[in-house]
């Protein structure tokens, strides 16, 4: 997969703009992912993805194909996630529990085509718990606690993407980590 | 062990898989010593395990045609500019051709006082550089937006620039005529050059650096 999107990456610099479609359909789910456990509600996260993926277009030639494509368009959405927080924070604190409840937008999507049984409903209320629980987190430990468990990068990997040293990315997933532990021990 | 930092740690470093055998053998003895530290580890096992399971979410419906729909139009302008970074060279030489030739420009443009090659006895009046009647100049001569009248000699090469060669009043007619041909003959004794036109000066420019180049090869 990695060969096929150099060569679409390739074909985009050439001036080909079809052939980004495909890089966008491929990492259209990582990315929204990203910009959701980010900022909270879907509607952000679907207009800060689709900026995400304009940006990445109108810049691709200053990406270095020697690198990883994936770590470069993580950075992009993380750091306008992360520009995002930053404007809207004069408001966050005072409702962020109000917040909290918007991750239910995401759901209602799963939710449109068919009922839900009773354990995928519960289970539904936990998944929405844990992502406001994530969501509580400051923006610099959320940023690593979800490129670390939601998308499974290794450690190095989310140096390069917040552009941070590694000792700082594994005291961030520490001190991340247990803050969670402590919110969720009781579920 | 130091329970509230080594221990706990330790239990970090497992988590992200990086821990050594060694450390790792020393972890679990400690756990299987300490209920809290164990209790501590189970609690962080549940939050990973938590946390990672959390539904992937996928992107809307229509997400990539969306995008897709907003990217910017390529543009003219845009290759333009694609190409000017592909060709780092030609850059260089076009940046370097405009300066130049901006340069050139400016100092034709700028430079509207009568400036003249420094030598004694000249007088400047109303624009005109004049050589007085019964003086010699030694040297060439260079005189800039300006004309330049001949009264006495002029020992050398003269280039005049943005100007004129001005010959004498109309009061005294006959006198002109007498001193025309002697300017013809022998007023001055070197080549006469006379720069009125931008690209002249360019040109003029140009021929002065080769000649430069050139007196230097052969020296």
């Amino acid at each position: 997969m990695e060969t096929i999107i150099k060569q679409k990456i390739k074909e985009v610099k050439k001036g080909d703009q079809s052939a980004f479609e495909d890089i966008v359909s491929f990492y259209q789910n990582k990315v929204f992912h990203i910009c959701l456990r980010m900022i909270g509600n879907s509607y952000e996260a679907e207009d800060l993805a689709q900026e995400a993926f304009i940006r990445a277009y109108t810049n691709i030639h200053t990406f270095d194909e020697k690198r990883k494509f994936s770590t470069w368009l993580y950075r992009i959405a993380t750091n306008l996630s992360i520009d995002r927080i930053r404007k809207k924070k004069p408001d966050y604190h005072l409702d962020a529990e109000v917040k909290g409840t918007e991750g239910l937008d995401m759901y209602s999507q799963l939710a449109a085509d068919q009922a839900l049984p009773e354990e995928e409903v519960e289970s539904l209320e936990l998944q929405t718990y844990i992502h406001r629980e994530i969501l509580a987190l400051p923006p610099k430990y959320r940023s690593v606690i979800v490129l670390r468990y939601l998308d499974e990068l290794a450690l190095q990997e989310i140096a390069e993407v917040l552009e941070i040293p590694v000792g700082t990315v594994k005291t961030r997933v520490h001190r991340g980590r247990e803050a969670l532990r402590k919110r969720l021990r009781h579920v | 062990m130091n329970c509230n930092r080594e221990a706990i740690a330790l239990m970090h470093s497992y988590l992200d898989g990086e821990l050594y055998k060694e450390d790792e053998r020393r972890l679990r003895d400690h756990l299987q010593s300490c209920p809290s530290c164990q209790e501590h580890f189970q609690e962080l096992k549940r939050t990973t395990t938590l946390v990672k399971n959390a539904t992937p979410v996928s992107a809307p419906p229509r997400f990539t045609a969306n995008v897709m729909a907003n990217l910017p139009k390529e543009k003219k302008r845009k290759n333009y500019l694609r190409k000017l970074q592909r060709h780092p060279f030609l850059t260089a030489a076009a940046v370097f051709f405009i300066l130049m030739f901006s340069g050139i420009f400016t100092a034709w443009n700028q430079d509207q006082q009568v400036t003249v090659s420094k030598q004694e006895n000249l007088e400047i009046r109303d624009h005109t550089v004049i050589v007085p009647d019964g003086v010699t100049v030694e040297g060439d001569l260079v005189v800039r937006n300006g004309d330049l009248r001949i009264e006495g000699r002029v020992d050398g090469d003269i280039t005049i620039i943005n100007g004129d060669i001005v010959e004498s009043d109309s009061n005294n007619e006959s006198e002109s005529d007498n001193r025309l041909d002697r300017n013809n003959l022998r007023a001055y004794s070197g080549e006469l050059t006379e720069v009125n036109q931008v690209y002249e000066w360019v040109w003029y420019h140009a021929k002065k650096t080769f000649k430069e180049i050139f007196t230097f090869e052969q020296d």
